[in-house]
């Protein structure tokens, strides 16, 4: 049986998440202390050479972005945000890390806020997360009266303050650019990308946005060492992921592994196979935003290159199990339906794009001549032309699933609606 | 319906709308942001009415319009999809008499579905107001109805 290795997770489940002390019993905030007593630049370099990597689905190097808001200037207003919006359908790790040490991510944020320089930071917290929002108020009242955020934090003059700001049902909110809009308190239509947030992020500052568990990274990065860091997963994807399995799975759930760890591995030894001993059918990974592997895929390593060099995609870490019973295509209707919900409507290809491909795919399963190797080319053909003309990064999803689909899975698609 | 409390508690800035309606609806009694509410919310935070409503508006978890005591929120994304929640929305639909979007005549529940709610391990999945449900049957969604009408006499 392989063993869990936890990083972001090391205190889930250990303590108490409503207890500060516990936390601080447990190393909390000797990280904090630690970064404190250095350099900023000597954080974000620790950072970049641990190798971290966006957690919250695009694998960017999390030092870098640290240094591009850190040297944008100074004596300027910055800001530092928290990426807890947690939409990509299959996805529930960072709830997890806020319901269970809500601390961490409050370490995680205050270091990262005294290597770029910010004084005030946001969490959004999509709204649906009530004990999230609950436990992560509490963590931020205790640490206030502790001395671990506000004025002159442990002594040290560096001041931060940390405040939550609650989503409402987007999913496009976890954009980066859009979250910012919505933290202003707007309607979520996302901005154009340059400028990254890095130069012009909220209220036109310097921002650096991270998820939730890359910042749950740092405080064990900061204390332990980069090269600590890099000795876990692999060269190219250092650390642990958590992954989080569902659907036809025995024991689905939340599980924290180094990364390069077997797509089968984590099916068959940690969810425990398939329920009910069917034979496995596919594995869509990512999310609705992610891409369908197939049986002979199984012994990929789960890191972003791997992944990348087999066409699939490694985003927030989702796993979601499919058996060979089910049918894939309505599984592919219902994400379709899902970005179809969710688009903004602010341009009119992804608008009008995201309605076509759901009500084609439904009309098409309707008919008694589906031909799913006609159809998926179709289908692949719109996303594509949708990709390249929508404004922002939920146009260019649709494809990555279809895409997938009609790559690797053709023989399911057909099995599917026989 | 009193909203000074909670604009009380926040400063007179532009970002604290969301907070603010969020706040209003999840006290108010129909679950929704009155058209006095965005009038006295649009004043003090110096914005323009017609975006207070744009906000509204633009967020599925807002709404302008009265709803029940208790919004069902249903799970239809991919994952709840493939574990059952087509047969829950329907069986709901059934037992409530009512449609996606509507509520029931005595004001208590109102019907609606909702993307991922990040509780895909125990899907199909739902909310009621605020509380999270997972790993559903229509055995539990017959208790869960009996108790939230209970616990409103
Ligand atoms: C439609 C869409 C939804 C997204 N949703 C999330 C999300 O819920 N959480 C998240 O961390 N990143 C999300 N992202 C990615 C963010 O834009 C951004 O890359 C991320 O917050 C950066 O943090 P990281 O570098 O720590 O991963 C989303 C991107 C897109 C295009
Ligand atoms: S691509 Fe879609 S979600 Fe993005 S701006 Fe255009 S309509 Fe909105
Ligand atoms: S798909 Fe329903 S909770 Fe995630």
């Amino acid at each position: 049986m392989l063993k869990e290795y936890r990083i972001a997770l090391r205190n889930s489940g250990l303590i108490n998440p409503e207890s500060i002390e516990e936390f601080i019993a447990a190393d909390g905030y000797q990280a904090l202390r630690k970064a404190l007593r250095s350099e900023p630049l000597g954080i974000y370099e620790e950072i970049y050479e641990s190798g971290l990597r966006g957690r919250g689905g695009a694998g960017f190097s999390t030092g870098a972005k640290e240094k591009a808001a850190a040297v944008i200037c100074s004596d300027c207003d910055k800001y530092v945000i928290c990426n807890a919006d947690e939409g990509e359908p299959g996805t529930f790790k960072d709830r997890v890390i806020m319901e269970t040490d809500p601390h961490t991510l409050i370490e995680g944020m205050t270091i990262a806020a005294y290597s770029i320089g910010a004084h005030r930071g946001f969490i959004y917290i999509r709204g649906e997360y009530e004990l999230s929002i609950r436990r992560l108020t509490l963590a931020i009242e205790q640490a206030y009266q502790h001395g671990f955020l506000g004025n002159n934090i442990l002594g040290s003059g560096f001041n931060f303050d940390l405040e939550i700001r609650r989503g409402a049902g987007s999913y496009l909110c976890g954009e980066e650019l859009t979250l910012i809009e919505s933290v202003e308190g707007k309607r979520g239509y996302p901005r154009i990308k340059p400028p990254y947030p890095a130069e012009k992020g909220l209220w036109g500052s310097p921002t650096l946005i991270n998820n939730v568990e890359t910042l749950a990274n740092f405080p064990q990065i900061i204390l332990n060492g980069a090269k600590w860091y890099r000795s876990i997963g692999t060269e190219n994807s250092p650390g642990t992921k958590i992954f989080t399995i569902s659907g036809d799975v025995v024991n689905p759930g939340y599980y924290e592994y180094p990364m390069g760890i077997t797509l089968r591995e984590l099916i068959f030894d940690v969810a425990g196979g398939i329920k009910n001993n069917k034979p496995f059918g596919t594995a869509l990974l990512g999310g609705a935003a992610g891409t369908f592997a197939a049986e002979n895929q199984l012994d990929v390593q789960m890191s972003y290159d791997k992944l990348k060099e087999v066409g699939l995609t490694l985003g927030s870490g989702a796993v979601i199990v499919l058996d060979s019973t089910r049918n894939v295509n309505q599984t592919m209707l219902s994400i379709l339906k899902f970005f179809k919900h969710e688009s903004c409507g602010k341009c009119i290809p992804c608008r009008i794009g995201t309605t076509q491909l759901y009500e084609t795919l439904a009309n098409e399963l309707k008919s008694p001549t589906f031909n799913p190797n006609k159809v998926y080319r179709e289908l692949v053909w719109q996303a594509e032309l949708m990709a390249r003309t929508s404004l922002c990064p939920l146009g260019q999803s649709p494809v990555l699933p279809l895409k997938s689909l009609h790559d690797n899975l053709m023989a399911l698609l057909t099995a599917s609606n026989a | 319906m009193e909203i000074d409390p909670i604009l009380q508690k926040y400063p007179k800035s532009r970002d604290y709308l969301i907070e603010i309606l969020h706040d209003i609806q999840n006290a108010h009694p129909q679950s929704y942001i009155p058209p006095e509410v965005v009038t006295r919310v649009a004043k003090h935070l110096n914005v323009k009415q017609a975006q207070v409503y744009g906000v509204i508006g633009y967020y599925s978890m807002l709404s302008a319009k009265p709803r029940g005591r208790y919004v069902i929120r249903v799970c239809a994304s991919p994952i709840c999809n493939l574990m059952g929640s087509s047969n829950l929305i329907d069986y709901l639909k059934e037992k409530l008499k009512v449609d996606i979007g509507q509520t029931t005549p005595d004001g208590l529940f109102t019907l609606e579905t909702t993307e991922c709610l990040g509780n895909c391990a125990a899907a199909p999945a739902m909310m009621i107001n605020q509380e999270m449900y997972g790993s559903l049957t229509t055995g539990m969604v017959d208790i869960l109805l009996e108790q939230y009408s209970k616990s409103h006499k």
